[in-house]
């Protein structure tokens, strides 16, 4: 019965994607129900950025249910709520006013709060990591709410459609304050530093295929919010919204590439690097915000093309690291990577996915990410169009910060998907692992085939997602395509064509095969055990650990990390040269839980014991409190 | 038609055969810096043809992963030989993409060979992937904003229209942001081929080596497209420093003649760099290695340097 639920909902993916692709490519159409909802009705709207985030919603919730066929059909648990959850998403980009917009974004946050819950009787974890979640999310909330209502109370409409003529006469200052509260709001959903830590806790704890609509699609939401706020519901906004957007996102794709790189939960590490990858979306949009106030359109179109097109890729290929992180989860039961390795062998089918993810989102051509990520160089690159070197430093620092981060990402992947799947398997459940069923391969395969068609076919992606970044700022489709294989990038300036690569590159590994075979040296082979300076046996000790491998890096940032060292050595009582337990233990600290939530939290709870003299249980002092607010009231009205 | 695949495989050509014997130059010279007679400079291509002929090893922990990553690495090699401006300044694929595509394809080469390092299961080949991913990375920056001084100046990133740019407005290349730019792309070729102070080519001392713990299992025919592959890489840098940053002698249109005049000027300037990598080689010492990123660090502060040059000069 679970099967064909979650079947059901692969349809309705199946549906939304197609709604959405028409969507973008100008299909619109509105829906108005009064009597539903107080304060306007539920109103729905289609547009091409909404056709977008539709699609996204579907092309990500099909493959994710069908892989749930065969990964969570034998549990009753969570059906309703996985349900709920993708039809809310899909609800949320359509939303047209106020109270819509709220009922299904906070429909969205309470299905995966209870989603977040389905395993909560098998680990405390996932208790407090639900808690942390329903916190962070409802603060953001907060913000988004009196951000909405401010500014449906100056313009003196729910709708959103009618904010963007009523915007350009209100104060200045009144704008900045609505933008900031609602970036706030959406930032928070979106994981943007420092606003993370619910999404590290939060994405692990839920089952595979749920974190994988939640990095891949849920937090996106909160970027499609910025989008809508930052340019189409207040217009072009000054250039400083541009410029926080843009350093937000380097600030997000640095720190959460790093977490990322010393993460020894799998399925952590992948949350890590959704933080991360939100940032390189939001580098793209803040330089088409930046752009956009400059009033440069086609280069505000390029950098929020490139922001879209890392959307979708990252949605393809996190959700494919997600389900094959799943698969792993699956068959051998731990998340540690210190405990696996070598199911390349075991899992075949897994291990090629979890390798071609890993390749697209370390943006490695020609898959997509390698697309996306350089369609944002060449929107940073012409900076200089703007002639303000204050602003020219600020994009200076996007591209150093997506460099960086691009670097890392490779080293962060090669450490994931090198100890999770190479050499000798470390611990007794990565030996006997078995690889994924038919459903959770076929969904596998989907996003896979996702990653290479997007890297493949950018000359039929862009134009369409330019059409939606033009629907945002109004201005007219330049081509973008030279011709059906090369992308051209402001007239001259940078060309890319990845099928023209492609075919060099599979030609680059057919010439030297050929000639090898042909003069007989490929077929010379033998296999014999690793060399190992003359050691008797090759055990799953003796290899690298997830833990060495990153330890160049926790001492090259260490002041970021400042991780701490312990190391227990326990002796035999005889001689201390027996040693009789060993335990090393290198774990990093966080820097925004220290010196950012902590204090806050510290200050909270201060502040609250205080207040706790209020409440001393005479009844008299109550009914004095009563008498005074009453007073107060009176004199104040 | 003909001609565009003439001139594709003669830069291919110039590429794959001409990077051992830079290599075997190299060694040549800084044998004789440090009064050695040291090996002839073709003695790589003996090096090779020897590793040919002789079994390969394969670990019995390995995968396929292993087994595919020499192929994969050398075609990433032959593929930015056809994007990179060696005889022509515009080559085959030149329209195909530009530096960055480049440096990502190198990206895509070191990600398989520091899988490669993990796959056997030894600790020397994860602690060389480690170090190789760790200083690639660092290095990452220093390189694209490096490229960003340099579009900056000629107005496009293609790298044809840059060298045809800086060909025809040499006071774009007289200009000490250019200089500083340069700087630092030679600290980064430094550290991404692999040589001297980052780390040494030639010691197979076990915990100071990167690249070479990293392809310790590898042996022959697999060790020798690993290591022609590493040759490519090196005259592939050089030829990109020599060609973006002095970019005189590179035609711009296929022929016979002008082709062969680009050729000798491109080995006249490669020969000068080689020559400016020995010396560096044989006046400094390894660093340590957590010393490295602070040489990454300085030259990030160059290329830093050079792009604000353009802001305040603009």
């Amino acid at each position: 019965m679970p099967a064909l639920a979650y079947l059901a909902v692969a349809a309705a993916g199946a549906v939304m994607a197609v709604a959405g692709v028409a969507g973008v490519l100008g299909v619109a159409w509105s829906l108005r129900v009064e009597w539903l909802v107080p304060l306007g009705g539920l109103e729905l709207a289609m547009d091409p950025l909404a056709g977008f985030f539709l699609a996204l919603v579907g092309i990500a919730a099909a493959p994710a249910s069908i892989y749930a066929v065969g990964y969570a059909a034998g549990d009753r648990r969570g059906v309703a709520a996985y349900a709920a959850f993708v039809g809310a998403m899909a609800v949320v980009p359509l939303a047209a006013n106020v109270l819509t917009f709220l009922l299904a974004w906070e429909a969205m946050s309470l299905a995966s709060y209870a989603l977040i819950l389905t395993e909560a009787r098998r680990s405390r974890e996932a208790v407090s990591a639900a808690w942390v979640y329903a916190v962070m999310t409802h603060a953001g909330l907060a913000c988004l709410l009196a951000g909405m209502l401010l500014l449906a109370g100056w313009t003196g409409s729910v709708r959103f459609g009618d904010w963007y003529a009523a915007v350009p006469s209100l104060a200045p200052g009144a704008a900045n304050v609505a933008f900031v509260l609602l970036a706030l709001g959406f930032s928070a959903k979106a994981g943007v530093i420092p606003l993370h830590v619910w999404l590290p806790r939060a994405h692990p704890a839920a089952p595979s295929h749920v974190s994988a609509l939640m990095s891949g699609v849920m937090i996106k939401l909160g970027v499609y919010g910025l989008l809508r706020a930052g340019l189409d519901w207040m217009g072009p906004g000054p250039a400083w919204w541009g410029a926080a957007v843009l350093l937000a996102g380097a600030v997000s794709a640095v720190v959460g590439v790093l977490y990322a790189l010393v993460e020894r939960d799998l399925k952590r590490l992948l949350a890590f690097s959704s933080i991360e990858n939100v940032g390189i979306v939001l580098i793209g949009a803040g330089a088409g915000m930046l752009f956009h106030s400059a009033g440069l359109d086609g280069l505000a179109l390029l950098g929020l093309a490139a922001a879209l097109y890392h959307t979708v890729n990252h949605a393809v290929f996190k959700a494919l690291l997600f389900l094959a992180a799943g698969a792993v989860v699956h068959a051998t039961g731990t998340r540690d990577m210190e405990a696996l390795g070598g199911l390349i062998k075991r899992m075949p089918w897994t291990a090629g996915a979890f390798l071609l993810g890993s390749a697209a989102i370390a943006a490695l051509p020609p898959l997509n990410g390698f697309v996306s990520e350089w369609l944002t160089f060449q929107a940073l690159l012409q900076s200089l169009r703007i002639p303000r070197p204050e602003l020219n430093l600020v994009f200076a620092v996007g591209i150093a910060g997506l460099a960086l981060t691009g670097g890392l990402a490779v080293a962060c992947f090669v450490r994931a998907f090198g100890i999770t799947f190479l050499a000798l398997p470390r611990g007794e459940a990565a030996g006997h692992a078995h690889d994924a069923s038919p459903a959770m391969r076929a969904g596998m395969a989907a996003l896979a085939l996702g990653c290479v068609a997007l890297g493949l076919g950018p000359t039929l992606a862009l134009p369409a997602l330019a059409g939606v970044a033009a629907s945002m700022t109004g201005a007219p489709v330049p081509r973008g395509v030279e011709d059906w294989l090369t992308l051209s990038v402001s007239g001259q300036f940078a060309r890319l064509s990845t099928p023209a690569v492609t075919l060099a590159l599979l030609a680059g590994l057919a010439l030297p095969a050929a000639a090898l075979a042909a003069i007989g040296a490929g077929r010379r082979r033998r296999t014999y055990e690793t060399w190992g300076c003359g050691r008797l046996l090759q055990t799953a000790r003796m290899e690298y650990t997830a833990t060495a491998f990153a330890n160049p890096f926790k001492r090259v940032f260490d002041f970021f990390y400042r991780p701490v060292k312990q190391l227990d050595i326990e002796v035999h009582p005889e001689s201390r040269l027996f040693v009789q337990r060993l335990q090393y233990e290198n774990r990093t600290r966080s820097l925004f839980e220290d010196w950012l939530y902590r204090p806050a939290l510290a200050t909270l709870h201060r502040g609250a014991r205080r207040a706790r003299r209020l409440q001393s249980g005479s009844a008299n002092l109550y009914l004095m409190y009563i008498l005074a607010a009453l007073l107060a009231m009176l004199v104040l009205a | 038609m003909i001609g565009d695949v003439i001139g594709a495989l003669a830069q291919v050509a110039a590429v794959a055969g001409g990077a051992p014997l830079l290599v075997g130059l190299l060694r040549t010279l800084k044998a004789r810096l440090v009064g050695r007679r040291g090996p002839r400079p073709w003695q790589p291509y003996a090096d090779l043809a020897k590793l040919l002929r002789k079994d390969a090893v394969v670990s019995t922990t390995a995968s396929w992963v292993f087994r595919v990553t020499p192929y994969v690495l050398a075609a990433t090699m032959l593929v930015a030989a056809l994007v990179v401006p060696v005889l022509l300044s515009r080559p085959a694929l030149g329209h195909a993409g530009n530096i960055i595509l480049v440096m990502y394809l190198f990206m895509l080469g070191t990600f398989f060979l520091a899988l490669a390092g993990l796959d056997a299961g030894s600790a020397f080949g994860g602690m060389g992937a480690s170090r190789e991913v760790a200083v690639a990375a660092l290095a990452e920056p220093t390189v694209i904003v490096a490229v960003f001084a340099l579009a900056l100046r000629a107005d496009t990133i293609d790298l044809g229209g840059v060298v045809e740019r800086f060909a025809r407005e040499p006071l774009l290349v007289a200009n000490p942001g250019h200089l500083l730019a340069f700087a630092a792309f030679f600290i980064v070729m430094i550290a991404e081929t692999g040589r001297l102070p980052v780390d040494n080519p030639a010691t197979h001392l076990e915990l100071t080596m990167i690249h070479e713990a990293m392809v310790l299992e590898y042996s022959g025919h697999y060790l020798a497209l690993v290591e022609w592959a590493s040759a490519m890489k090196l005259f592939l840098f050089l030829t990109l420093l020599a060609n973006l940053f002095f970019p005189w002698g590179v035609p711009a249109e296929p022929g016979l003649l002008p082709v062969l005049l680009g050729a000798l000027a491109l080995g006249g300037k490669l020969v000068l760099l080689v020559a400016l990598l020995a010396v560096v080689e044989t006046s400094v010492a390894k660093l340590r290695l957590f010393r490295v990123p602070e040489l990454l660090a300085g030259s990030f502060a160059l290329a830093v340097l050079s792009v604000t040059s353009v802001f305040l000069l603009q």
